[in-house]
């Protein structure tokens, strides 16, 4: 089954909320070597102006991830794991991501184009605190191989 | 294991002595299998190409690879005694070119090289140069920030 282009423009739900914290985010710098205190010392952060640890900026994928799952979860979307390889990561930003937000993501395909017998794939999720104030886009750029 | 060197050229993401080319920052990360293990489980990608032999094998890789998200997240975080604030970071794209092989025994060494790419009145375009066994891992790695 070749990628849908029909996932461009479906309308997805938002991910139930992630709450962000604090020993997470210290686990996450030291996986990224992120050395710097602001990602493990609360007052440090503080220093800074924010209210606690503050992830460093790849963390959103960690929220963006839960949206891949929404997308493999759709039976007709003919993408499939084993053939896919992430190409591409953008993040924008609003402001870091900080221990004790609580976040929302909100899905969208905005690409879907043939590459040989595959395609590629462009996933966005706009990533929106409890207030619904925008925090981070991640944008993933999928390559999914065609089928042999 | 990190070596990490300040760069005497500049000394803060606000400095108006910014050039073009500045070195700002630079540091060699050593990935180890444990690595990939820790970033496994701080991230939740579990995909067993970062950790298993056999399974890297079986889909015709040239041995266990580090994650993408973890080049991409090491490779920021090199920036961000300088940047002072990660809050500055307005946007950080890459693109995945080549794979991060880490040997069970030996690991991998991972060098990034950060440099001023383009300065304006209120932002900076740093680029990121990382590369693995004498080859760049990382294309158009580009970190946009703030430099008030």
């Amino acid at each position: 089954m070749p990628v849908n282009p029909d996932l461009v423009g479906r309308a997805f739900p938002p991910t139930a909320p992630y709450l962000v914290g604090r020993e997470k985010v210290r686990e996450f710098a030291r996986a990224v070597f992120a050395t710097d205190p602001q990602h493990t010392d609360a007052g440090a952060a503080r220093a800074l102006g924010y209210a606690d640890v503050v992830a460093p900026p790849t963390f959103a994928m960690v929220i963006q991830d839960l949206t891949l799952q929404q997308l493999l979860a759709q039976p007709d979307s003919g993408i499939a794991l084993e053939r896919t390889i992430h190409a591409e990561q953008r993040f924008r930003y609003t402001r870091p991501i900080v221990a004790g937000d609580e976040l929302v993501a909100q899905l969208a395909i905005t690409g879907v184009r043939a590459v040989g017998k595959g395609a590629m794939v462009t996933s966005e999720a706009e990533i929106t605190d409890a207030a619904g104030a925008h925090v981070v886009t991640a944008t993933s750029v999928l390559l999914i191989g065609g089928e042999e | 294991m990190t070596v990490e060197r300040a760069s005497d050229a500049a000394t803060s993401a606000g400095s108006s002595a910014l050039s073009v080319g500045d070195v700002i920052a630079e540091r060699t990360v050593h990935l180890t299998r444990e690595s990939l293990v820790r970033y496994a489980g701080a991230s939740g990608d579990f995909n067993p190409i970062h950790y298993r032999d056999d399974v890297a094998a079986q889909v015709g890789l040239p041995g266990v690879l580090a994650h993408g998200m973890l080049t991409m997240g090491l490779a920021v975080s090199t920036v961000e005694s300088w940047l002072g604030d990660s809050g500055r970071i307005l946007e950080y794209g890459v693109r995945f070119t080549r794979p991060v092989v880490v040997d069970a025994e030996s690991g991998a060494d991972v060098g990034i090289v950060a440099a001023v790419g383009a300065v304006d009145e209120g932002t900076a375009r740093i680029d990121l140069t990382v590369t693995h066994a004498g080859t760049t891992v990382l294309g158009k790695a580009q970190v946009r920030v703030r430099r008030d």
